[in-house]
């Protein structure tokens, strides 16, 4: 039995606005397992990102527990202990706005060596730096550049060494090649899986690409507004998909072979939008968008039950076979 | 043989900048059939958008200049053309769908204004057209790309809707004349799947109700393979490969083709490939001969020295690379 690094109990995470209460994550729970990569999905507005900021402690939850090896930590970060906050990091999703324009990489990468004293004892801040720039195939000529000097691919290179540098177990990984090309993205991609087995990470790997997440991840959840709707491992998620959001998603994706193809639920039309989270719809708030819409979907909101082992949904379609 | 709608030869598009030259679009021949569906697929910064504002002749110039080449529009020159002419292409032959509909959407007026603009600049010459048939017209437009409740779109502004209508409102001014290419850019790229497959096949149904050919550019390969017929691949400023849709798909022949296929990932699974090697040249010194050949590993001395033309594999399928110089059929 793997031990679990991260449990998400209940997690709930509101906005007060002007126009009302956004209920950008409204009791969530999962799990994640020591090295493993466990996937979110889910339309821009469905609350992934909230989910990752809560985790790694730019918002406090407004209620439910973030449990990390054991201890609660559903607190803000500047309240965390110093060890946690070394211990887990975040590659954000748009490589240009997350570093600094005005430091050099070499700043960029020795803060976080700086923060946490980390370059006293064995080796000086500028080794560990070539070091880090070394290990995500980077010149150390770099060091002297601006992040504005090189090329989106390479940042977001930079990003991921950044959070790499507090040798961490536990990586949030908010996006990370959604504002990058495909033969880049392959060569991040490439790269993370390997950090991930050679340093026994943890990631909880947040993205909208179906396609890209049977590739990485271990187990999926898929999220909309919000909340939960199914949760499997990756190879039983594109083979059985119950959850008439997952067909909806699964029959949205554009393919490049008659292999994949077949995988893809015919029968489900994506049609709708996502509703506002201000204005969240009653009972089931797929139920407007659903093409399965049953009388009970306006006026209860379905549980997540477990239809086989490790494979949860949050559907009333599933009500008599969920034990 | 009949005349192609629109034909492109041997274009070179450089931009002027401080430093010297940006040689961007380096000799791209590229052909639309009237009522065919064609894509353009590349990486980010590889000339895409370049060479379809050359097409409607709405490069900034200066920075752009346009060194060579000629663009045919029903055997017309578009680059010869006068103002009254073009005027004339861009009001009823040809139209565009930008990538970002909130850019493309002017946010200080309603819908309504905008799209009585965009109808009474394009209605046939001479025919005087009421404010009730400019209504009618757009109601009718915007039902037509499924939007519902049009009388009160027409009221609000393009803040108060959301990604995808506002891309729908931006076909339905693109569909409002008759027009006989229509140029997507990308026009999915900045909407969730969901939205985007949506909209997708809203413009695949009303080209095929209409006959009207299509140039989709885009870089998700996926997209392509479902919307179109034949398919070109872009490299820095040069198209790479030509084929048929299931040509391309089935059998990539130019080793960038087969970098890009092999990077995308499946949804059976299998790990990401390792990407292409390398990235785009800068234009202000771009490689000599191919420009792929410093990422390529199939690069011969050739490769260097001389920029490939296209080779024909089979009548399907063309591919600009050295590797299949001895493969041209005999014709």
């Amino acid at each position: 039995m793997m031990d679990t690094v991260l449990t998400i109990d209940r997690l709930k995470k509101h906005f007060v606005t002007r126009q009302g209460t956004v209920k950008a994550v409204d009791g969530i729970s999962f799990s994640v397992q020591e090295s493993e990569v466990f996937g979110l999905v889910g339309e821009s507005g469905s609350g992934k990102s909230t989910v990752a900021y809560t985790v790694v402690g730019m918002y406090r939850p407004t209620e439910g527990k973030i449990i990390y090896r054991g201890k609660n930590i559903g607190q803000e970060s500047r309240k965390r202990p110093k060890e946690l906050r070394k211990d887990i990091q975040i590659v954000f999703q748009d490589p240009g706005t997350s570093l600094n324009p005005r430091r050099t990489i070499r700043q960029i990468l020795e803060l976080p060596l700086k923060v946490h004293s980390l370059s006293k004892d064995d080796k000086k801040p500028l080794e560990r730096v070539e070091e880090l720039l070394e290990m995500v195939q980077l010149p150390p000529s770099y060091m002297y550049k601006y992040p504005t000097m090189i090329g989106g691919g390479e940042r977001q290179m930079v990003g991921i060494a950044r959070a790499l540098a507090t040798d961490p177990s536990f990586v949030i990984l908010d996006e990370p090649t959604s504002a990058l090309d495909v033969s880049v993205q392959a060569k991040i991609i490439d790269m993370l899986i390997q950090f991930q087995k050679k340093f026994k990470l943890a990631y909880l790997f947040i993205t909208h690409d179906l396609s890209l997440m049977r590739n990485v991840a271990s187990r999926i959840a898929i999220m909309y507004l919000g909340k939960i709707c199914e949760v499997a491992l990756a190879s039983e998620f594109f083979e059985n998909p119950l959850h008439p959001y997952t067909q909806m998603l699964l029959s949205s994706i554009h393919v490049i072979s008659d292999e994949e193809e077949a995988l893809i639920p015919k029968k489900v039309v994506s049609r709708g939008e996502i509703p506002s989270p201000v204005n969240v719809p009653p009972g089931c708030s797929f139920h407007l968008r659903c093409p399965k819409k049953m009388d009970i979907c306006s006026e209860k909101d379905p549980v997540m039950g477990e239809v086989s082992k490790g494979h949860g949904v949050r559907c009333h379609l599933y009500d008599g076979e969920a034990g | 043989m009949p005349t192609p709608l629109l034909e492109i030869k041997d274009l070179h598009v450089w931009f002027s900048v401080f430093k010297g030259f940006l040689k961007v679009l380096d000799g791209v021949d590229f052909v639309v059939w009237p009522g065919e569906k064609v894509g353009l697929v590349g990486e980010m910064g590889c000339g895409k958008t370049t060479m379809m504002k050359a097409i409607m002749r709405i490069l900034l110039m200066p920075p752009a200049t346009i060194r060579k080449g000629e663009i045919f529009f029903k055997g017309r020159d578009i680059l010869k053309m006068g103002q009254g002419q073009l005027q004339e292409i861009r009001r009823r032959k040809i139209s565009m769908i930008f990538q970002d509909p909130t850019a493309a959407l002017n946010p200080v007026f309603k819908i309504g204004t905008q799209l009585r603009d965009v109808i009474s600049c394009t209605r046939e010459r001479g025919k005087s057209m009421t404010k009730g048939d400019i209504r009618r017209r757009a109601i009718q437009v915007l039902k037509e790309v499924s939007l519902p409740d049009p009388e009160r779109i027409l009221e609000n502004y393009p803040i108060q809707l959301s990604g995808g209508m506002r891309q729908r409102i931006c076909i339905s001014t693109a569909l409002v004349s008759t027009n006989e290419l229509l140029i997507a850019d990308e026009p999915g790229t900045s909407l969730d799947v969901t939205i985007k497959d949506q909209i997708l096949r809203l413009i695949g149904e009303v080209v095929e109700k209409r006959g009207t050919s299509v140039i989709l550019i885009s870089h998700s390969l996926g997209a392509v393979r479902n919307m179109t017929d034949r398919v070109y691949v872009m490299y820095a400023g040069s198209m790479v490969e030509a084929a048929k849709t299931k040509s391309l798909f089935a059998n990539p022949r130019h080793p960038y083709s087969q970098g890009l296929i092999a990077a995308t990932p499946k949804l059976t699974g299998g790990g990401v490939g390792k990407g292409v090697p390398g990235r785009i040249p800068e234009y202000i010194d771009p490689p000599t001969g191919c420009r792929f050949h410093p990422r390529c590993e199939h690069a011969m001395p050739i490769c260097r020295d001389k920029k490939p033309p296209f080779f024909e594999v089979n009548e399907n399928h063309q591919v600009a690379c050295f590797l299949f110089r001895d493969n041209q059929s005999h014709r």
